[in-house]
């Protein structure tokens, strides 16, 4: 299968409650908690779209597109 | 996959608390419907009273919330009536296994097809933090500030004993396992049983001091093992996920619809 490419983290800002997950468990350390603690995709040039965010995320807030999908 | 075509949107975001599994089990189930190409309108869920029996709300299949400890009950009745559609039975812990532990034995035990998810947070999430029968000896819970002096049940083994033919325990932190085994539990012509461990870091979590639901996630990650690893023999403790029962048995509607066709017969 040929590499995914990114095309956009699609934050549900309204939905997504800071508990962090995400963030702790992306491999490549790609996301972050603004200063509301929302979450934020801060180095989306190192996301591999493993899409375990999106899968880990208790509150489906977060969602990996790729160029593929 | 469009998330969004499984769930009532309206009802987001939903009212569990920040890091709460039981939204990472709704999370893994559509993703398991998605995958097996179910339509909707063939899917019933029912489940009980909890945190965790709110799934139902969310959801947009037919969906019946009923009573703390019967959901398996009313499950019963609509795949009575209606043997062809699909039917979710989520529970508690509590509500599986305290209130409705005399069900839950006796759904294993007929083999009705029908999938049951136990979202095990070993609390009792709605009311407020009391043990329930999956807490286990020494944690701390709002009804045992001194440590908890009840053994817990092990879900896997009570409802291998009690007869179910499907038999799987999953976690909220392995979520590429999760709407795996789902499917499959789903697939599964019979009575399976699917434990889902999760946290409720809002009052195991607490009373426990696990720390962030980052930490519980963590625990869950170290503290499970796939089935038969040399990790498990080196360290007993460690708690098996994977598929532990999958046989084939004469299914529940199956054999009524020939008890049906018998007494049709001798009329
Ligand atoms: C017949 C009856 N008894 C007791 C209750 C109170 N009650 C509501 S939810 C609950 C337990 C919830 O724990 P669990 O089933 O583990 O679900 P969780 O909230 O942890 O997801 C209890 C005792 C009730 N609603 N109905
Ligand atoms: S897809 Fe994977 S690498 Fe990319 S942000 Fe999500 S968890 Fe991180
Ligand atoms: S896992 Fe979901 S709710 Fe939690 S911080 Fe990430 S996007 Fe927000
Ligand atoms: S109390 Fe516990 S089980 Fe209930 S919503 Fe909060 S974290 Fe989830
Ligand atoms: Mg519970």
């Amino acid at each position: 299968m040929a590499k995914l490419k990114l095309k956009t983290h699609v934050i549900n800002r309204e939905w997504c409650k800071g508990c962090g997950i995400c963030v702790h468990f992306c491999p490549k350390k790609v996301l972050e908690l603004d200063e509301f603690e929302k979450v934020v995709a801060a180095r989306p040039q190192d996301c591999i779209c493993c899409k375990l965010c999106e899968l880990r995320c208790p509150d489906l807030a977060i969602e990996v597109q790729t160029e593929q999908d | 996959m469009a998330v969004r075509d499984y769930i009532r949107e309206r009802f987001f975001p939903h009212i569990w608390c920040p890091g709460c599994g039981h939204g990472i089990v709704l999370n893994g189930l559509v993703r398991a419907v998605d995958h097996l190409g179910l339509k909707k309108n063939d899917i019933v869920m029912v489940s009980g009273i909890g945190c965790s029996s709110r799934i139902a709300g969310y959801l947009d299949f037919h969906t019946l919330h009923t009573i703390h400890g019967r959901a398996l009950a009313f499950a019963i009745g609509v795949k009575m009536s209606r043997p062809d559609l699909t039917l979710l039975v989520p529970m508690g812990d509590g509500d599986a296994l305290s209130i409705g532990g005399n069900h839950f034995i006796h759904a294993c035990r007929r083999n009705i097809d029908m999938t049951a998810i136990v979202m095990n947070n070993r609390v009792y999430g709605m009311t407020g933090g009391q043990f329930s029968p999956l807490s286990g000896h020494g944690t701390m819970a709002t009804t045992a500030p001194y440590s908890n002096i009840d053994q817990e049940f092990d879900v896997v083994t009570l409802a291998t004993a009690a007869g179910a033919t499907f038999v799987a325990r999953a976690t909220a932190y392995h979520v590429q396992q999760l709407p795996d085994i789902l499917e499959e539990a789903i697939r599964h012509k019979g009575f399976s049983v699917v434990e889902v461990m999760t946290p409720c870091p809002t009052y195991f979590g607490r009373k426990n001091k696990e720390g962030s639901v980052v930490k519980m996630m963590d625990n869950l990650k170290t503290g499970t093992t796939p089935i038969g690893s040399k990790a498990k023999q080196e360290n007993p403790s460690l708690i098996e996920r994977g598929i532990f029962v999958k046989k084939e048995m004469p299914e529940y509607c199956a054999e009524y619809q020939k008890i049906i066709e018998r007494a049709m017969k001798g009329m």
